[in-house]
This record gives structure tokens, C-alpha cells and sequence, in this order.
């Protein structure tokens, strides 16, 4: 058995969580205070997952950078590799919100979109 | 290699008031500066005091040139076009035991001839100054002290000469000065430049070229002086510059309105080893702090914006020395100019262009140009003109600097100009721009990228003071 | 000037309080209405904030700030409302005439039925910090970095540290890191962090960036470009304890030490400031000592989340257009206001202020939102509320900590009970 400790994100409380696990199977989640830091500790131990923000360089429009980021939450060991990809990423402009700026990025099989109106 | 008649070590107040007298004569004058930019030295950072005079010695050259440069400040303040104010000064006595030294102080202005000395009572103090300490029990008041802009100054005095032909040598660094059959060899970073004289104005080190020409050696040492400044909505405080009967380390420290309407504080008086070492420190800042409280009450410290330190060139025999080096014919010093330097300035300038004059046989000009106009600013307009003058030129309508309402045109100027700003603080010092509140925070950005495009540069290489100071490291993901 | 508009309402400040509050102005039958915004596009501090958590509250789904804009910005095209962009206001006068620049226009001054003050906040500067040390390029605040890296693409340095743990800083420290900056460490003056535990986790902790609390910087290096910094320990009143000194090479600060509420024209025009929040004194309609002249957001009192900016904004739009329409309806809204009392809010232990800081029960809406912040960190305690000395409610907090806002809620039946009342006095009460 081991243990794992993590603090609780949901409120400024920031519960410290200590959470029993065998193997990758959570047993026991103690020192949470609601629900939430239970559920909060089972996701972030086995599948944590990140939104990501970033910025891609445009060419020709009212503002030399976008902000873009991924359509829903990937793998945060992803995360890195994932703006990596944005690296050399040159969009010419318009672009307009929820533009796809790349597919199936570091093939987590999210897209990445632009979250700002470039005109 | 180069030549000129006259080359002046240091664009500082006192090399640039220098070559101002000295471009009112037939003369090929050159000033060596090291930094990028006018007023980087000592010139920048103190308190922008105009002093009365009664400070120096009876009989002193400090006491002379103190006079006399109070008295010309006026004219110049008008032909430069810079702010100077007769705000008056006050030193605070505390105790009735220390009246001796405060009448010491009072008869030594008079002997230096300083006009309109009075020593007031505890009650007139306060009532011409209500935020002065409840302690006060006399005070020393000098109308004729004063508030200047030291950077206004400094770049005022270096515009107007160049706009009578002194040339300016920005990112030049004398190293080594030889002495030739006639005249000295100066061998810069820059290469090698060549005088018959040469004007030793080089602040804190000007013991060091001193030292190179002549055998009787001088010291300068840095004397630290660390201030805190207020925010300009703590700028009516006080009306007078306000001081402490002076102690063993110059004149404590001083609460003063400066020209531009914030409220200044300080200097120590910390002397140091590092000619460089410009840093404030927490035990000089604390001391700021406790020694404000002997002379004024009530002070919103919440209100500091910045606090910076600057380096006085104190020689050891307390006096300033002015003069063509007996032991080396046509090096003229310039040295050990600290308070009253900027004071002074306008009588060193005249000295030193005395001196030469005699030397040289110098003639006067006849197209000397007076003069020179300041950076336009279109807060001094009224609302009609500068509706004009937005009409004119559309970067007087866009604001840059938001703390001081600093238009884009403004810096334009400050850039266009003759000795133009190249960096961020060459903008700030001559605009103001940066200089408020937010300190820089919402206009650094934008004053980049005008700087960018006026010089035609990248803005990866636009510096906040020149040489190694470039404010970005790089692009987005550039080493990912 | 021959250069004069008019508008019943103009709103200085086109950031999210300036937008939430010209819709709802709008929305309540207002139409000449004008937002006068410096920066060049409307959404103010939002359109740097490119990270995700906003509008939870307002929109029930996460955005960035720069989409969270665009759902105003929206707004603000379909309704049709004027405004003006890289348009400085240098001046408001007593009487509601605003002095504004522009590029295009010049000077112009427009008269205004009502103002609504939303000029937002700025950061405090390394000065106001009395930061000891060398002045180097290379110090920056958060905020200016922000801007730089995310609207401008510039990186302001490889290797970093930051001093201030509120939300601004932590965010930088992930931006930085995934631009490609080393960021080495996050100091904080004070014993907890101002920040929320999901950015020490997500910015922080996701990328091994250590976290020192109690810390701050007593010396910068380097003449011309920063060379490091020191970090010491300071002690219970904030003084650096001797001999735990600690040098980080960097060639980067970022300071994220503290928000400023921009009152300078407020003051300029006679508004009364509140010392504790540096903002406006207002009253339930979110209104000054000035008649007619309301204020929201930020530049009122430092808020935590925008949803919450949007939602004072969105009060003060309402209550501006209401003033708009009576004052055409009646001209009497001066001597109406006089005679109803108004009740004084009042702090008590561990908070710090109130917005509103007075209540008019007879003006008041069925329900009236009174925000504050709390002074220290409180954990299992009561929020109080106190009519006249007499507890009127409590409820019950796990934790309250300075860096989130609070708020309790009064009804107008509440204040209607107690005809007399003088004085409402909110304090934190351990459990």
C-alpha cells in the first residue's frame, strides 16, 4: 500500500488529502472535508487533466498574437508536448473565436482553438 | 584619431554647463561621455535643490560658485525653458540649545551674501508651514532657495550647446590619457581623440584622470545618497524645501516638493568603496525614513512610488576644485562637485569657460544662440491650442504615459531632437513619461515600440539605459 | 469648446465593469449612452488574461478572459451603444462634463446626464514596495509581463522569480514556463498565499515551482540587466529575519505585490475615497457623494472574480438609468434623497471594509449585496450581522481568507423591520 498527498483545490480551505492507493486503485481518501476533495483526489491520481492556454503569432491583423487554447481538458503529462506543437504556428488573419488552429494536438486527439477575434 | 581645441570628460551638469558657456566662443569643443545618454552620473540622482547659500564656507570656492549659480538660475531656467521655482527653504532648529548653530548658519549666509535671511519663531514656521515637526522651535528661512529638474537641466544645457556646435560622444569611455609637447591624447574605447585642453568633469571619477596627468594626487570618494519619492498627490506636503539644522554628514536629510509637483525625501550621506554602486540599501532607506520624521509630521508614506540612491563626488578637503592643474598646463579640473553641484553649475560652466577663455584668447560669437525650447507639452496649452494642435500632429492626442499624461507626440520629440532619447529612460528623463505613479507599468510597452520605430530597430533591442539593459529577452517558445 | 457632445449616461472604462454596466443600462431603457476606452480595444484587462476559469458564475461554463470580453463585446454591437476607443479622459468636473482625447477627434468635453466610474485598477510598483538594491531592467510587474507575452509575444526573460503569490503572479509563473522560461521560485511576504489553491496547484505545483511564504526580496543585483536577487525570511511583522539570506541568480522580477483602484480623476472631480479600499464611498445604488455619479469593478474595491465585477457593474448600470429617468421625469430626486435616512454600515473584528458603506432602506432593491474582504485568515467561523448592537444573523464559514471576497445579503424586509436603525455592523465571530 502506498500513500499519496495532494492539497484540494476546490475552496481556499485547500484540504491536505491523503489518499491510500494500491497499485493505481484508490482505497481510501482521508483528511477531505466535503465531497468534492474526494472526487477532486480519485480524478487527480488517476487521470489528471489540464485545459491548456497558450498564444500563436498572426500575420497581417489588427493584433500580432492570438490566444488560443485546447477545446476541452487533455492529459497533463500532455501538456508540455502540447505547446510544443504551437511552437511554429503562424496563422495569417482573420481569425475568429473557436477557429481550430490544430487538430489532434501532441495526438490527444484534441484540437486546439483560438480564443480571440483578430481582425 | 580625432581633434578638437577643447574635450570635456562627462555629459554630467557641470561638463554640459561647460561646453554651453564654452559654445558662446570661437572653439571646436568635444564631450566625452560614457553612458548613452546625458545626465547619467551623479547629475541623475539627487534632490534637484536650488540652494540659498549659506551652507559653505566663508571665503570658500563652494560659497562662490553657490552664489553665483543661484543667482543665474533664473535667466537660464528662462532661456532653457526648464522648470525652476523660488520655493524657499527652511532649516528646521529643534531645541533652544541649538539656536548658536542656527545663527552660526544665518550669519555665515550673510557673510556669503545671501539676500533675505530671516530666522522665524516656532509659530511663524508653522504657520508657513503647518506640516513641519510640532518639535520646530526656530527656523532659518532663505527665499532665494529653490526646485530645479536636474534632468531638464542637464539635457537643457547639453541641447543648447550643441546647438551652437559642441559635439557630443555618447558610448565613449576615456581609459587613458597621455600627455603630448602640446595638448593631451585621450585613448577611448572609441579610439583616440586629441586636445590642447582637456576639461575634467568625469563626477566620481575624476580623481582617476586627475591621477593620470599630474603628480599631486587627488581622492573623490562616492558619498551615497539614497531618497524616496512620493507620488505627486503628497506633492503640496510641504511648499518650502525643509532641512535639519546640518550634522556631521552634510545636511541630513530634506523633504522637499520637487519642480515637478512630487514630494522628495532624503539624501544619507553612506560613503562607499564601488563608484558604481548606485543601489539603495534597507539600512539607508530605513534611515530615510526615521530621520524624515525629525523635520516634517504627518508624511503619507503610503505614497512612495520609487526610492533610488546617486553618488556624490565628495573630494576630501570638502571644497570644490576648479582650476587648470599647475602641473599639467591645460588640464583643467572640474572636481569634487558635489551639493551645491547642481546649484553651482551655471558658475562652474562660466569658471571653467573663464579659465579657457583666458587661456585660449578666446572670442565671442556673434550667432551664440540664448535659447533653446523645450519638449512641447501640451498640458501647459490651453484647451483651444491644443485642440489645434492635435488637429496639427495626431500624436498629441494619444496619451502614452497615463500617470503623467505623456502624449505619443511628446516622446516623438524627445527622440527626434538634437542628443535625442535612444532608451526608456532617456524618454523618461526627458518626458517624464514612466516617471508616475505606476512607474512605468502600462506605457513600457508602448514607449518600446515607439523607440523601435523611430530608431528603426528591433524591439528585442530597445534598452532601458543603454549598453547591456535591453528590456526583452526574447519571442514566445523561442528556446522550446 | 465648440467640441461638445452629450449622453445621459457615460461610462469611463471599457474593461468588464464598463461593459456589464452599459448593458445593463441599456437593457433598463437608457440609449445615449457613450463608453469612453484608453486601450484599443474594448475589454480592458480581460484580453491579456488568456488562461481559463472565468465566467463560471455568470456564463455556468469556463472561459478565458479574452472569450469572456467577446460574450460583453457581443453585447455591447447587438445593443448598439457607442463608444470611443484610444480615447484618454483627462478630466470630469463636478457638474458631469468629461473631458476626453483622441487621435481623431482632439479635445472634446461631453456632458452627462450620469457617469459611471469603471477605470479599473493598476499594479503596485517595485517603489511602493521600498524594494532595496540596484534599478536594472529586467523588473517588471505582472501585469506588464502578461501584456507582453500574451498580446505582444515578447518573452521578458529566461530565467525568473517572483515576488507576490496573488492570482496574477501564479498565472505568470505558468505562462513563463510554458513559453520557455525557467521560473525558479514564487516568494510571498505573507504566511498564506493571496492566491486561489487551484493556481498554486495548476501553476505552481504542476511544474515543480517552489513556493516560499513568508519571504520576500531584500537586495537586487546588477547594473544594467538584472543579475538575481536576494530572498530572505521576514518574521511576523514583515521584517527580514538576519542570516537566512538566500541569492537567486535571475535576470527577471516580476512583481505581483498588489492592486490599485485608479481614482485620480474620481478625486480629481470631489468623489470621496474610501482609505481602506482606496475606491469610491458608496451608497446601495452603488452611487458616490456625487449625485449621479456611480462606480464599479475594480476601481471601486479590488475583486477576485469578474463574474462578480460583471454583477456590481450590471447594479450600477441599472441604478445610473434609473437616475437618468427620473431625473427627467422629476426634478425633485435631490430633495427625495435627502429625506430618506440613510444606515451606516459598520465593520467589526476581521473585516476590513464594506461596499456599500451606507443603505437606504426605502431605496434599497428587495435584496441588496454587501461585498467586503476580511483581514486575515479565519477558519470555522460565523459572518455576523449586527442591527444596532442586536445579532440579526450569522452564517457559518469553513474558511474566509483576505484574498477571496465575501458577501452577505439584506433584504429590504429586514431594514423595514427596524424603522430606527442607525447602524449595520458586519465582524467575523469564531464558532
Amino acid at each position: 500500500m502506498e500513500e499519496k498527498n495532494l492539497i484540494c483545490i476546490n475552496c481556499p480551505l485547500g484540504c491536505m488529502l491523503t489518499v491510500a492507493m494500491d497499485g493505481k486503485k484508490i482505497v481510501s481518501v482521508a483528511g477531505n472535508t466535503c465531497r468534492r476533495g474526494d472526487t477532486y483526489a480519485r480524478k487527480e491520481l488517476t487521470n489528471p487533466t489540464r485545459i491548456v492556454t497558450s498564444t500563436v503569432r498572426v500575420l497581417g491583423g489588427s493584433e500580432s498574437m492570438v490566444s488560443v487554447k485546447t477545446k476541452e481538458d487533455i492529459p497533463k503529462g500532455k501538456v508540455l508536448e502540447c505547446v510544443r506543437a504551437l511552437k511554429d504556428v503562424v496563422l495569417p488573419a482573420p481569425v475568429k473565436i473557436g477557429d481550430v488552429i490544430l487538430e489532434d494536438a501532441a495526438g490527444t486527439g484534441v484540437s486546439i482553438v483560438a480564443t480571440k477575434n483578430v481582425q | 584619431m580625432q581633434e578638437y581645441e577643447v574635450i570635456i570628460i562627462g555629459a554630467g551638469v557641470s561638463g554640459c554647463a561647460a561646453a554651453r558657456e564654452l559654445s558662446r566662443y570661437d572653439v571646436k569643443v568635444c564631450v566625452l561621455e560614457k553612458e548613452e545618454d546625458v545626465c547619467c552620473g551623479t547629475s541623475k540622482a539627487n534632490s534637484g535643490i536650488v540652494h540659498a547659500g549659506y551652507d559653505a564656507p566663508v571665503g570658500s570656492l563652494k560659497a562662490q560658485m553657490n552664489l553665483r549659480g543661484n543667482e543665474m538660475m533664473e535667466k537660464l531656467a528662462e532661456e532653457l525653458d526648464i522648470p525652476f521655482v523660488r520655493n524657499g527653504s527652511l532649516v528646521v532648529c529643534r531645541s533652544e540649545e541649538d539656536m548658536p548653530k542656527l545663527r552660526e548658519l544665518y550669519d555665515r549666509g550673510i557673510a556669503n551674501g545671501v539676500k533675505g535671511l530671516q530666522i522665524l519663531g516656532r509659530e511663524e514656521v508653522l504657520a508657513k508651514e503647518p506640516n513641519v515637526t510640532e518639535e520646530v522651535y526656530a527656523a532659518l528661512y532663505a527665499p532665494t532657495g529653490g526646485i530645479v529638474c536636474p534632468f531638464e537641466l542637464n539635457i537643457a544645457l547639453a541641447e543648447n550647446a550643441y546647438a551652437n556646435g559642441a559635439e557630443f560622444r555618447f558610448g565613449t569611455e576615456v581609459q587613458e590619457i597621455r600627455r603630448l609637447e602640446e595638448g593631451y591624447e585621450l585613448v577611448t574605447d572609441q579610439g583616440i581623440f586629441r586636445a590642447g585642453f582637456v576639461v575634467n568633469a568625469a563626477g566620481v571619477y575624476a580623481d582617476r584622470f586627475h591621477n593620470m596627468v599630474s603628480g599631486r594626487k587627488i581622492e573623490i570618494t562616492a558619498r551615497r545618497g539614497d531618497y524616496c519619492l512620493l507620488d505627486k498627490s503628497a506633492g503640496n506636503h510641504v511648499k518650502s524645501t525643509i532641512f535639519t539644522l546640518p550634522g556631521k554628514f552634510g545636511k541630513g536629510v530634506l523633504v522637499a516638493p520637487t519642480a515637478h509637483g512630487n514630494l522628495i525625501l532624503g539624501p544619507t550621506a553612506i560613503d562607499i568603496e564601488d563608484k558604481e554602486g548606485t543601489n539603495t540599501t534597507r539600512e539607508g532607506l530605513d534611515q530615510v525614513l526615521e530621520r524624515v520624521g525629525m523635520n516634517a509630521k504627518n508624511l503619507p508614506m503610503r505614497q512612495v512610488i520609487t526610492s533610488f540612491a546617486g553618488l556624490r563626488a565628495h573630494e576630501k578637503n570638502d571644497e570644490f576644485v576648479i582650476e587648470e592643474l599647475e602641473d599639467a598646463p591645460g588640464f583643467i579640473d572640474c572636481a569634487g562637485i558635489e551639493s551645491p553641484g547642481l546649484t553651482s553649475c551655471p558658475a562652474v560652466g562660466e569658471r571653467i569657460a573663464g579659465i579657457l577663455r583666458e587661456r585660449m584668447g578666446l572670442t565671442e560669437k556673434k550667432d551664440f544662440i540664448s535659447v533653446r525650447k523645450g519638449i512641447l507639452k501640451p498640458v501647459t496649452l490651453p484647451k483651444e491650442e491644443r485642440a489645434r494642435l492635435i488637429k496639427e500632429n495626431p500624436a498629441y492626442g494619444n496619451i502614452i504615459c497615463r500617470c503623467e499624461m505623456i502624449t505619443e507626440g511628446e516622446i516623438i520629440d524627445a527622440i527626434r531632437r538634437p542628443l535625442g532619447a535612444r532608451s526608456l529612460d532617456g524618454v523618461k528623463r526627458r518626458t517624464r513619461a514612466g516617471m508616475g505613479r505606476c512607474q512605468a507599468g502600462f506605457c513600457s510597452p508602448r514607449v518600446m515600440e515607439i523607440l523601435a520605430r523611430e530608431w528603426d530597430i528591433d524591439i528585442r533591442d530597445v534598452t532601458k539605459s543603454g549598453g547591456a539593459s535591453k528590456v526583452l529577452a526574447g519571442t514566445n517558445k523561442d528556446i522550446l | 469648446m465648440n467640441n461638445q457632445l452629450s449622453a445621459d449616461i457615460v461610462i469611463i472604462g471599457g474593461g468588464p465593469a464598463g461593459l456589464a454596466a452599459a448593458v445593463a443600462a441599456k437593457k433598463n431603457g437608457i440609449d445615449r449612452i457613450l463608453i469612453l476606452e484608453r486601450d484599443r480595444e474594448l475589454g480592458g484587462i480581460l484580453n491579456q488574461c488568456i488562461h481559463n476559469g472565468f465566467g463560471l458564475h455568470t456564463f455556468k461554463e469556463e472561459l478565458t478572459g479574452p472569450e469572456y470580453a467577446a460574450r460583453f463585446i457581443g453585447q455591447i454591437l447587438e445593443l448598439n451603444i457607442a463608444y470611443k476607443l484610444n480615447t484618454m479622459v483627462m478630466d470630469i468636473s463636478r457638474d458631469k462634463v468629461v473631458t476626453a482625447m483622441n487621435r481623431e477627434e482632439g479635445l472634446f468635453e461631453v456632458r452627462a446626464g450620469a457617469v459611471i466610474l469603471a477605470m479599473g485598477c493598476r499594479e503596485r510598483p517595485r517603489g511602493a514596495l521600498n524594494i532595496p538594491g540596484f534599478r536594472p531592467a529586467g523588473i517588471f510587474s505582472a501585469g506588464t509581463a502578461q501584456r507582453l507575452v500574451n498580446m505582444e509575444g515578447y518573452l521578458p526573460g529566461r530565467e525568473v522569480v517572483i515576488l507576490g503569490s496573488g492570482d496574477i503572479g501564479l498565472i505568470m509563473a505558468r505562462r513563463m514556463t510554458l513559453e520557455g522560461a525557467k521560473v525558479k521560485v514564487v516568494a510571498e511576504l505573507m504566511p498564506y498565499s493571496g492566491g486561489l489553491k487551484r493556481n498554486i496547484v495548476q501553476c505552481l505545483d504542476d511544474y515543480g515551482i517552489p513556493l516560499k511564504l513568508s519571504h520576500t526580496v531584500v537586495d537586487i543585483k546588477g547594473k544594467e540587466r538584472l543579475e538575481g536577487i536576494t530572498l530572505a525570511e521576514v518574521d511576523g511583522r514583515g521584517k527580514p529575519i538576519p542570516g537566512t539570506e538566500e541569492f537567486y541568480s535571475c535576470d527577471t522580477l516580476l512583481l505581483s505585490v498588489g492592486l490599485i483602484p485608479e481614482n485620480e480623476l474620481s478625486a480629481g472631480m470631489g468623489v470621496e475615497l474610501n482609505p481602506v479600499t482606496s475606491g469610491p464611498r458608496v451608497n446601495e445604488s452603488l452611487e458616490t457623494n456625487i449625485e449621479g455619479v456611480f462606480a464599479c469593478g475594480n476601481v471601486l474595491h479590488v475583486h477576485d472574480l469578474v463574474d462578480f465585477v460583471s454583477e456590481e457593474a450590471a447594479a450600477a448600470g441599472k441604478n445610473a438609468a434609473a437616475y437618468v429617468r427620473a431625473a427627467k421625469e422629476t426634478a425633485g430626486r435631490a430633495a427625495e434623497r435627502a429625506s430618506f435616512p440613510a444606515v451606516r454600515l459598520t465593520v467589526g473584528t476581521g473585516v476590513r471594509y464594506t461596499v456599500p458603506e451606507t443603505i437606504c432602506a426605502e431605496r434599497m432593491d428587495e435584496h441588496q449585496t454587501v461585498r467586503f474582504r476580511v483581514g486575515g485568515v479565519y477558519k470555522n467561523c460565523y459572518v455576523s450581522v449586527y442591527f444596532d448592537g442586536e445579532r440579526i444573523s450569522r452564517r457559518k464559514k469553513a474558511v474566509v481568507a483576505p484574498g477571496e471576497m465575501e458577501e452577505i445579503m439584506l433584504t429590504k424586509k429586514q431594514l423595514m423591520e427596524y424603522p430606527d436603525l442607525k447602524e449595520i455592523n458586519v465582524r467575523i465571530e469564531e464558532a
